[in-house]
């Protein structure tokens, strides 16, 4: 697993704006990893103690319905950031995710980053404010989906 | 100005809602609409209804979404009967004046049909575009318009990205919302012209997200649909702010169009 630098990540639309001293302390904790498709990055319910920056391919995040099998609610595309329960306790994927195209990401080490922005408030709350800004998203295009905007109009919604 | 009679030589259905009529003319013609342009379609004996053009040349077509009495009787028309048509009204994406850029074209639902004509004009003139990146969002799988066209757009050098709301069992294609497509689009923002057709909401989002992305506002294109009557101006049936949107619409930049997006429907 190779490293990355501060540089690659002022690359990536998540870390823009950055002071360098953040990113250089948070590119110890990155190292690039790549899943082939098919393969699983986690499981629901499992620990979650990583995030990944996603710099090719496609991911999916899916859910196992009883009597349906695993179902696919979105998937995240190249400079997405996939996985945010390794920020919050318990801890624990809330859903399943799985490579449907090759992937390359930069993979940190989840705990290793709460470490940093607990030793660097500073830090932290920059990362917390970045989280929440794609959870905000996130919110707002489920919420967008919601509305079922291409039901044919006759429809009961 | 008279309905001029066409024929529809030919019928495919599209969805379980939608078909596209292969339409000619039974005498003469009306003049050749340009991408984005729309004509008002006659359902004799029904009613008139203003239907985009989703194919210029060789042939003309129109994709019709059943949603009431009008668009159901054409959705109804078999090959060989008779339809009006007059026309062509409205402004169109102005391909033509893209020319050197790179292109993204971003369609919501039956937004696919208008901007048809735009993808097929840059691809036949493919040269004369930088990347052309086509990206679509539908309710699901069984929703998507063209389907069995999108491999040739792609092999004709187009990026082309589905995205649905809603995946069946064995779709491995994107899933969500196709504001997340704007980022995979394979183009320089910057240098960019983008046109946007589907839902109004889906529209401001996916300009909002174009424009963020760097992509001029002022280069990108949304078409407005208001309900109109007389298509030339005159009857002020879709009036929208200062716009009379069957002349100086359907297609409008962007900029124009925020303030307007906001105006309900009379
Ligand atoms: C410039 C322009 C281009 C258009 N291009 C196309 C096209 O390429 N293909 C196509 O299928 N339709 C297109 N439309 C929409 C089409 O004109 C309407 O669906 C049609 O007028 C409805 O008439 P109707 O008599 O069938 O239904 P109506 O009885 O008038 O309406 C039936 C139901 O449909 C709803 N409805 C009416 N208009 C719309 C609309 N625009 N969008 C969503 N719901 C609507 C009504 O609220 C009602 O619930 C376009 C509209 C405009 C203004």
């Amino acid at each position: 697993m190779d490293r990355v630098s501060a540089d690659d990540l002022r690359r990536e639309r998540f870390f823009h704006g950055m002071p360098g001293p953040h990113l250089a302390r948070l590119a110890t904790a990155g190292r690039v990893v790549e899943f082939p498709a098919g393969r699983r990055v986690f499981e629901e319910n499992g620990t979650a103690e990583s995030f990944w920056v996603i710099r090719s391919g496609t991911v999916a995040l899916d859910l196992h319905v009883p009597g349906r099998g695993p179902v696919v609610v979105e998937t995240l595309e190249a400079s997405a950031v996939l996985g945010w329960s390794w920020l919050f306790p318990p801890h624990r994927w809330r859903f399943g995710a799985v490579a449907v195209r090759p992937v390359e990401a930069t993979r940190f080490d989840g705990p290793l980053v709460r470490t940093l922005g607990a030793t660097d408030p500073e830090l932290g709350y920059d990362m917390a404010l970045r989280f929440g800004t794609v959870m905000l998203d996130r919110l707002e295009a489920t919420r967008i989906r919601v509305l079922d905007l291409y039901a044919h109009p006759g429809e009961p919604r | 100005m008279a309905p001029v009679p066409y024929r529809v030589v030919a019928k495919r259905a599209e969805t379980a809602e939608t078909v596209t009529l292969t339409l000619a003319p039974v005498g003469a013609a009306i003049p050749e609409p340009e991408p984005g342009q729309f004509t008002m379609m006659y359902a004799f004996g029904i009613g008139e209804v203003p239907i985009s053009v989703s194919r210029t040349r060789p042939v003309l077509e129109q994709t019709i979404r059943a949603v009431g009495a009008v668009t159901g009787a054409l959705c109804r028309a078999e090959a060989g009967q008779v339809i009006g048509l007059r026309g062509p009204f409205g402004t169109g994406w102005g391909v033509d004046e893209a020319r050197g850029r790179d292109l993204v074209l971003a369609a919501g639902g039956i937004g696919l049909a208008p901007l048809r004509p735009a993808i097929l004009r840059a691809l036949a003139r493919r040269d004369d575009y930088g990347r052309v990146a086509v990206l679509i969002g539908a309710r699901t799988p069984g929703d998507l318009l063209f389907e069995d066209e999108l491999e040739t757009w792609r092999a004709r050098g187009a990026q082309v990205e589905v995205t649905v709301d809603r995946p069946a069992p064995g779709w491995t294609g994107h899933v969500g919302l196709i504001t997340a497509l704007a980022g995979s689009a394979d183009v320089d923002p910057s240098r960019a012209a983008a046109y946007v057709c589907g839902p109004e909401i889906m529209m401001r989002l996916t300009a909002q997200a174009l424009a963020g992305l760097g992509t001029h506002p002022g280069r990108i294109r949304v078409s407005l649909e208001r309900s109109m009557r007389c298509g030339i101006g005159w009857c002020g049936h879709c009036q929208l702010g200062p716009l009379l949107i069957c002349r100086d619409g359907p297609v409008v930049p962007y900029e124009s169009a925020v303030p307007l997006m906001a105006v309900k429907e009379l």
